[in-house]
């Protein structure tokens, strides 16, 4: 007799385990089958610094949430509606955050004595009633999962490994997902290794089919797909999209991309996706450390490639003396900086955005540069594209903020079309510019201020750049009080030009009476706007505004404030933007934070929003 | 730009320039003098090798716009302002960074990274050694005055033990670098030394560097008149430098004066002994192309301490596919095998859906 199905509009799922369980491939599988299904989605791994954390151990536990919907959704949920624990410490770990009523899926066979002790249960949770408020499904996952695979000839290890494969297989068929994807998935990762590609679409099926016989689970879910706008989707993270972004910035500007980085977590991900895309003329050099892929950049940059470099907080300070020298020899040059918690080494794999201010300050002098910061997984796309515009448009250095939550975190994106995005085209100066037939490197176009970037190798235009203060013109070397006054406010000047031709900050106000405006940056973006629209369902009114742009500021912002009784301001550091709203507008902006390493709840923000309206 | 390769005539003076063009143009030495007023002390040995570099530049027989000077921080580092090609001086200790990338992305430049004992060895040997093992096109012109001059003389990592300085005013503790054993020991394919004051012989070995496909390196004693004068001095006097320059020639036996010459040693070590006539078997032959650097860097050894016996000339100098290459190398490969990147392709690569 076919089960029950009941349809559902969303669901918060968390796999967890330990690190060597595959919680993140799992989770990443389950959200291929969802996408290919057509749901929205957005997702939020969470996973130890640690490689293999010691086993069984509350710091080695690894997770991966998922929140799909049959409607838009802007996060990956605050709280599971189903989380599966694959032994005791994935079950600490995490049952704090399950609401009362949801379901527990747990691996009992993890549940011995020993693994309950290592952290800290003294009794098993399983049998004290303390897990009375949930919904419990026990399942002896890694046996049956041994049972399935009795007939192949791999070692028990090989076997027990698979039982993430059981588990994926059993969800998939409790939320009628499609197998196709997956199946195809083990037989290209397996294909040198029969066995054990074998091996694992059976522990998926062996999933699926207890999923479909048990009694325990009486019912399975439907969540149609989504009603989102006409287009061809595909699933991408963050750090995905930011190399397509500078690979298409690179096409569509006409320079060669050079990437010189430094691995470093969690921005790594960025010069693997680059160093297998050499097809596209991208040319990604390892370096010996930060300065050294920051520097090799900015060598790139000066012979006429797109030069960017990646990194994370403690990369960034290193990086900080050249990106000096590129304000200085006003060349394009893109610094990314995955955020993580941070100071000094932090938190390696948790989110914040705690650098806005080392981004925009943290030089030597007055050192301006460009900031930008994508606000989703998708954007990061968009938002290289718009720093290869500013880079190669006006010469500076542009500083990208993205952050871990969305360097991992994945949504649907919609591709553009490649004949729509913008023409960059970059011209390189090719004769003389000055009054005598001379070339002068620092004689700027009127309109951007920016100086010609003469490349190597075109005859006449030789030229020597530097990091000792410049003559305005010509270039030389200039002590001369009255030049490095003018040239400090020159590159300042220049820098706040660029707001003249960036996009105009959007207010999402539909109303158009709300008292309160809250008012975010970067990857809160998703949290904000899914706790406005908390506070829209219950009947509050509250403007949303996302800032993508920090340096400069949109031309309009000082009047969005000043069209607000209120301002709200979350941030995932310790006031930041706040500090500069007040500090440039003289807006008495309240500012939210908690550095959790971790987004926003948007529960937890509504309540916020709610408080301020409430007091307005 | 950077697919530009070869030039019309035929072929580049020197191996290491094989992708850069060939120049149509004649140049002189004063074509590549700057209209820059030059700032050094007086006496300072970098107007040595200005002079001798300038001179040499023409030789080079590539277009002035594809000659690139990359410097760091220090007096050496201003050289960049007083030629007439590309240049940039960048910040302490980076240049071989930079000229990194630059050499990377451009295999049409010659490129020439001028740094100092303090910008190389202390606060870039990192970079330093980096770019000698990766084995990137580039020539480094590392100018030894064993201290640091820009900054008013403090010992710098080449400073002899004891040196008493300002910031050391009861002598300095630390052990100093050898330049050219540490190069070797990073790998390095070309590692030469000369001295600023030889106009001859410094030619000859940026000549050989220039020849040289890959990273070479160059140790050039300079003479700091301020901070550290005299410090080579028994290598220019007339009546001692004969008996202290191991003058080295490939295929050549190395002698030192008269008399005297290299022999191995128990262990392999290189020693200079006197010789009788049945000795001179035993002079060691230089040989600048072995593939072990064991037997260069034993040659390295033989100054240390105090300039006793100072090899000058190409210690080593071996063929191995430069960085560049090798890069350009693998994105034809690419190109070749899968065809040119096509972007709305990867856009729409993986798993995708579409909606109606």
């Amino acid at each position: 007799m076919p089960k029950e199905v009941q349809r559902l509009d969303r669901v918060i799922i968390r796999f967890a385990g330990d690190s060597g369980d595959g919680m993140q491939l799992t989770g990443d599988r389950f959200t291929q089958e969802t996408a290919s299904f057509g749901n929205d989605l957005s997702t939020l791994p969470n996973f130890p610094a640690e490689i293999r954390a010691p086993a069984g151990t509350l710091p080695g536990v690894s997770s991966f949430q998922l929140h799909f919907a049959d409607h838009d959704i802007m996060t990956p949920g605050d709280a599971p509606n189903v989380l599966v624990a694959m032994n005791p410490a994935a079950l600490k770990a995490n049952v704090e955050d399950v609401p009362k009523g949801e379901t527990i899926i747990v691996n009992t066979d993890e549940f011995t004595k020993r693994a309950l002790t290592k952290v800290g249960y003294s009794a098993n949770p399983l049998e004290d009633g303390s897990l009375a408020e949930f919904k419990v499904s026990a399942v002896p996952l890694t046996s049956m999962t041994v049972k399935a695979l009795e007939e192949f000839s791999i070692s028990k290890k090989d076997a027990e490994r698979a039982k993430n494969m059981f588990a994926l297989g059993l969800l998939s068929w409790m939320y009628n997902r499609p197998s196709e994807g997956t199946l195809g998935f083990l037989r290209a990762k397996f294909a040198n290794r029969p066995d054990i590609m074998s091996a694992n679409i059976a522990a998926f099926k062996a999933g699926w089919n207890f999923g479909e016989t048990t009694e325990d689970f009486a019912v399975s879910y439907e969540i149609r797909p989504a009603a989102l706008p006409p287009g061809t989707y595909r699933n991408i993270t963050g750090n995905t999209a930011l190399s397509y972004g500078l690979i298409a910035g690179s096409e569509l500007t006409g320079l060669p991309l050079f990437l010189g980085s430094y691995p470093i977590t969690p921005a790594s991900d960025i010069l693997h996706e680059l160093s297998k895309h050499k097809r596209f003329g991208v040319r990604t050099f390892q370096a010996e450390d930060e300065i050294a892929g920051v520097g090799a950049a900015l060598g790139a940059s000066f012979g006429g490639a797109l030069g960017v470099t990646t990194t994370s907080g403690p990369g960034m300070v290193l990086k900080a003396e050249t990106v000096g020298l590129a304000v200085m020899t006003e060349l394009p040059l893109i610094v990314i900086d995955v955020q993580r918690g941070g100071p000094s080494t932090g938190l390696p794999t948790k989110t914040e955005q705690a650098d806005l201010l080392m981004a925009l300050y943290g030089r030597n002098g007055e050192s301006p540069v460009p900031v930008l910061a994508p606000c989703s997984p998708a954007d990061c796309f968009a938002i290289a594209i718009e720093a290869a515009r500013i880079a190669t448009r006006y010469r500076t250095p542009v500083i990208v903020l993205s952050d871990g939550y969305l360097a991992n975190g994945s949504e649907p994106w919609r591709l553009p079309e490649v004949a729509q995005l913008p023409d960059l085209s970059v011209r390189f100066a090719s004769s003389p510019n000055g009054p005598e037939g001379e070339f002068l490197p620092y004689l700027r176009d009127p309109e951007t201020l920016a100086r010609p970037w003469a490349v190597p190798g075109t005859a006449g235009l030789e030229h020597r750049i530097g990091g000792i203060e410049k003559s305005d013109r010509t270039g030389n070397i200039s002590y001369s009080p009255a030049n490095h006054d003018l040239m400090v406010r020159t590159r300042q000047g220049k820098i706040d030009g660029i707001a003249r031709d960036i996009d105009r900050l959007d207010v999402d106000d539909p109303s158009g009476r709300a008292k309160v405006l809250v008012l975010g940056w970067g990857g809160t973006f998703g949290s904000i706007g899914a706790a406005v629209r908390r506070v829209r369902r219950a009947g509050g009114e509250v403007a949303q505004a996302h800032l993508r742009h920090l340096n400069p500021f949109p031309e309009n912002l000082a009047d969005v404030l000043g069209g607000y009784e209120r301002v709200l301001v979350p941030e995932i550091n310790l006031g930041q933007l706040a500090l500069l709203l007040r500090g440039k507008f003289l807006v008495d902006a309240i500012s939210y934070t908690k550095v959790r390493g971790l987004p926003f709840k948007a529960e937890e923000l509504a309540g916020v929003l709610q408080e301020v309206i409430d007091n307005v | 730009m950077s697919e530009q390769t070869g030039g019309h005539r035929e072929g580049p003076a020197f191996k290491g320039l094989k992708l850069v063009p060939v120049s149509d143009e004649q140049y002189t030495m004063k074509d590549f003098k700057s209209d820059q007023e030059v700032r050094w002390c007086p006496g300072c040995g970098d107007y040595a090798v200005l002079a001798a570099f300038q001179s040499f530049l023409p030789e080079l027989g590539v277009p002035r716009e594809n000659i690139v000077m990359v410097s760091g921080i220090g007096c050496s580092s201003r050289f960049p302002y007083y030629l007439t090609t590309y240049g940039m001086h960048s910040i302490h200790g980076r240049a071989p960074a930079v000229a990194t990338g630059l050499a990377a992305s451009r295999p049409d430049l010659s490129v020439w990274v001028i740094t100092g004992d303090g910008d190389g060895l202390s606060i870039g040997g990192n970079h330093l050694i980096h770019a000698l093992r990766r084995n990137v096109n580039i020539n480094i012109l590392m100018f030894n005055n064993r201290i640091y001059g820009l900054t008013k003389g403090q010992y710098s990592p080449t400073s002899e033990p004891g040196k008493i300085t300002k910031s050391s005013p009861m002598g300095s503790l630390d052990a100093p670098f050898n330049p050219v054993s540490l190069a070797l020991g990073a790998e390095a394919t070309f590692v030469a030394r000369t001295l600023d004051s030889d106009r001859k012989h410094l030619t000859g070995v940026l000549r050989a560097a220039a020849d040289h496909q890959g990273a070479s390196f160059v140790e050039i004693y300079q003479n700091c008149p301020i901070f550290n004068d005299d410090a080579f001095a028994p290598l220019k006097d007339p009546g001692q430098r004969d008996l202290r320059l191991l003058r080295m020639e490939h295929g050549e036996p190395l002698l030192i004066g008269e008399g005297r010459g290299v022999v191995r040693g128990e262990y392999g070590e290189l020693g200079v002994s006197e010789l009788s006539g049945a000795d001179s078997a035993r002079v060691v032959r230089h040989d600048a192309h072995r593939a072990d650097p064991g037997y260069a860097f034993a040659l390295s050894r033989l100054d240390y301490p105090a300039f006793e016996h100072v090899p000058i000339g190409v210690f080593r100098d071996v063929e191995r596919p430069s960085y560049d290459e090798l890069m350009l190398e693998q994105l034809t490969e690419a190109e070749t095998v899968q065809g040119r990147g096509d972007l709305a392709a990867l856009l729409a690569g993986g798993d995708t859906w579409t909606v109606d």
